[in-house]
């Protein structure tokens, strides 16, 4: 059947089937390859296998012990986020990192080691993996963590499913008070400014995010956004949001130019207004497009991209508004731009994406060339700042920014799993 | 939610089941009785709706699935670690067509499994129901078995056998504080038709299905199509004239 990824750049046939057991995999036909495949959250092409067989893990969603005094909780890889925040939080339980969707399972968060709002803090998903156990198509089984077969767990965190099918994973969760957020809102209106904030905010705030206007130029502006989590529980859960979906694929995109300036206008001006303290549900902080299901249809039939960088942080600045200059100028961009600090900390593993600096992240509707040619731009920015693209995100990044970027990649090499092999590692690494 | 406190589920490694297992623990439960055939799968669904739900007790049976007198047993010792208020038999499996056509011991076997078997469990449990004086016996049937189809008879021909018992039983217990509810879904995503997804079916959520089985026993439904809308599709293919029927490929 055909599948597409988050960013629905193509959509071609793949051999699905659905991994009903942790213990074996399907047989491979000869010199047939499979990737693992979660929730297709991934934007570019890195969670697809065209032609070849994607063994979808949702089935594997099976809780398999939790500790009420250590926070310890082992379950399969096939399990969402969302789930795990369900059922824990309300027992004063909390993962300690969440990416900007819920919609994910385990395996695809430790695939590419995701990050949230409070890296300064807690670093990346696989800083609070225990232990897994991965399951090699020749039907070995590797158990791994921080310090047990650890060259494995270093490969397998950030490992892209290229390792083996991770199965099942130990988590720390984190002690929590309730659902409820405490958060705050400032407008920024400079890089200068920017940076202020999330450094005075780094010591105060576990998360921090901001929202940019990419159509604003070298006058940057956007609307910073803090939380910690609310100390006291004591308020009515909210009534459930209700979810919407984006019911057809329009034939262009409505992101567009004409669209999207007074919309970032008005955004900008609207929460400018509205700043300042507020309670808020955790579900609506750090997941606010996820009751708006398939959203990323509005990018009509061609699809989208995100282009997601990683700077260090002394040619951040620098950087950042060398890339917002060029996207101001091709007018190319859209409503959803992110730009946030990342702790001063290395993430665990040889592919994983975090380091220390600034990260932007944008959404392009895919327009062809112009698009293709704004990113090669882009790119030149962040080569030369040393830097590294997220390849949760990519469809496209060259192969010499590929490998600048991931100085591991030949270390990591040792440790695939001949059996696996995706869209990306095939346009990166040879199979 | 008094009643349903206590549950026995048979075929409990299936993935509709483990969907109103959980959506039940939701609701509360006391206590639930897991059958299964295969040890380690029963306990992996086990181990699961404890973490969900650690104040209910949950236990498990294995057992053979097609021997009269293992049935027998395994529902004697059911109802003695619990008396149920609902019992859910949803064990089955689909068969290829073409293989049981040509194959007569393949045949035999989906009948076995997917007729007798929920059948003679379900009788066993009658027997206990009857004499607790009430409770909810659910069995899973399917759409495939309200009209017969070149695709797929066989399984539907079974599945067929399990509508008319439980009519049987609902005429039995008609008046009396015991239920039968059968379940007719349509085609579902569950790993029995992992095939058929790969060859692009539209299938429904195991969630939302299971959503319609628990919420459709609660309202005291003696027939659940879920999700609704195959309903009216059956209506219409039930009565379709043979001469319409016939030229259709389904
Ligand atoms: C709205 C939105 C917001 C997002 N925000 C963030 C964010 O803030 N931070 C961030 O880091 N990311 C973010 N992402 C990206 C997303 O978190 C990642 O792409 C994530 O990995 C998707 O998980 P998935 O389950 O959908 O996996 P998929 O996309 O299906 O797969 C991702 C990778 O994991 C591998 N994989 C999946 N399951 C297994 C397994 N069991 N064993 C081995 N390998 C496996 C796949 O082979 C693939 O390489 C966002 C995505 C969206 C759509
Ligand atoms: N999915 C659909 O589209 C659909 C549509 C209509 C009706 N149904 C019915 O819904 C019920 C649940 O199915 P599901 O979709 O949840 O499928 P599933 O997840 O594949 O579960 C099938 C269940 O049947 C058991 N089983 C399979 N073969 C068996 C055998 N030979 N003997 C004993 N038990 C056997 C399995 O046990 P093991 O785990 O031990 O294998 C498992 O518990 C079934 O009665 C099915 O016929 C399903």
């Amino acid at each position: 059947m055909k599948v597409y990824s988050w960013g629905r750049l193509s959509g071609e046939p793949h051999a699905v089937s659905m991994l009903a057991s942790t213990r074996r995999l399907p047989p491979l036909a000869d010199g047939q390859r499979a990737l693992p495949h979660g929730m297709g959250r991934s934007y570019g092409d890195s969670c697809l296998n065209p032609q070849g067989a994607l063994w979808k893990t949702t089935a594997l969603d099976h809780y398999v012990s939790f500790d009420p005094e250590t926070g310890l909780l082992v379950c399969e890889a096939g399990i969402l986020l969302r789930d795990i925040q369900r059922t824990f939080i309300p027992r004063g339980w909390i993962l300690p990192v969440t990416p900007g969707t819920q919609l994910v399972t385990v395996g695809g968060a430790i695939a590419n080691d995701v990050h949230g709002k409070n890296h300064h803090v807690h670093g990346s998903f696989g800083d609070h993996v225990r232990q897994l156990r991965l399951l090699r198509t020749d039907g070995s089984v590797i158990e791994c963590g921080p310090t047990e077969n650890a060259d494995w767990f270093a490969a397998t965190v950030g490992g892209l499913g290229l390792t083996g099918v991770i199965t099942q994973a130990c988590l720390q969760l984190r002690p929590v008070a309730g659902p409820w957020m405490e958060t705050e809102t400032r407008p920024y209106h400079s890089l200068d400014d920017f940076f202020e904030l999330a450094d005075a905010s780094e010591a105060q705030w576990e998360h921090t995010v901001s929202w940019i206007d990419c159509m604003s130029g070298s006058h940057s502006r956007g609307i910073f956004m803090r939380g910690n989590p609310a100390t006291a529980d004591n308020r009515q859960p909210e009534p459930a949001a209700k979810a919407l979906t984006v019911p057809l694929v329009p034939p262009v995109s409505l992101i567009n130019p004409l669209s999207l300036r007074p919309f970032n206008t008005a955004y900008f001006h609207a929460h400018a207004r509205k700043t300042g303290r507020r309670i808020q549900h955790y579900a609506s902080y750090f997941y606010p497009l996820d009751n708006l299901l398939e959203w990323n249809r509005i990018y009509g039939p061609r699809g989208f991209y995100q282009y997601q960088s990683v700077v260090p942080r002394h040619v951040g600045q620098d950087a950042v508004a060398a890339m917002l200059k060029e996207i101001t100028r091709s007018g190319a961009g859209s409503f959803l731009a992110v730009l946030k600090t990342f702790g001063n900390r290395q993430a665990l593993g040889m592919m994983s994406f975090p380091q220390p600096g600034v990260t932007l992240a944008l959404d392009f509707p895919n327009k062809g060339a112009p698009t293709l040619a704004l990113f090669e731009r882009l790119d030149a920015i962040v080569r030369e700042a040393g830097g590294r693209l997220y390849m949760a995100k990519d469809a496209r990044m060259p192969r010499d920014l590929f490998e600048a970027g991931y100085p591991r990649l030949a270390e990591f090499l040792n440790y695939r799993d001949p059996g696996l092999s995706s869209a990306l590692s095939r346009r990166l690494i040879g199979y | 939610m008094s009643s349903m406190r206590k549950i026995v589920i048979v075929g409990a490694t299936s993935a509709m089941a483990e969907h109103c297992a959980r959506l039940w623990l939701q609701q509360g439960v006391d206590e639930m009785v897991l059958i299964g055939r295969d040890m380690q799968r029963t306990d992996r669904v086990a181990a699961d709706l404890r973490v969900r739900a650690p104040q209910c007790r949950i236990q498990t049976i294995c057992s053979d699935f097609l021997q009269p007198e293992a049935i027998a047993s395994t529902v004697e010792q059911a109802c003695a670690t619990i008396s149920p208020d609902i019992v859910l038999i949803a064990h089955g499996s689909l068969p290829e067509q073409e293989v049981c056509q040509q194959d007569l011991q393949d045949n035999r076997t989906a009948l076995e499994v997917n007729a007798i078997s929920p059948v003679l469990f379900a009788e066993a449990f009658a027997t206990h129901l009857e004499q607790a004086g009430q409770g909810k016996l659910v069995l899973i049937g399917s759409v495939a078995g309200d009209r017969g189809r070149k695709s797929n008879y066989v399984y539907g021909a079974a599945k067929g056998l399990v509508t008319r018992y439980a009519q049987g039983l609902q005429h039995r217990f008609a008046g009396s504080r015991i239920q039968v509810v059968l379940v007719k879904p349509g085609p579902t995503d569950t790993p029995m038709t992992a095939h058929l997804k790969s060859s692009g079916a539209k299938l429904a959520s195991v969630e939302q299905v299971a959503g319609n089985i628990v919420s459709g026993v609660s309202r005291g439904k003696s027939v659940i199509y879920a999700p609704a809308k195959w309903q009216l599709i059956m209506l219409i293919i039930r009565h379709l004239p043979g001469f319409v029927f016939n030229k259709l490929d389904i």
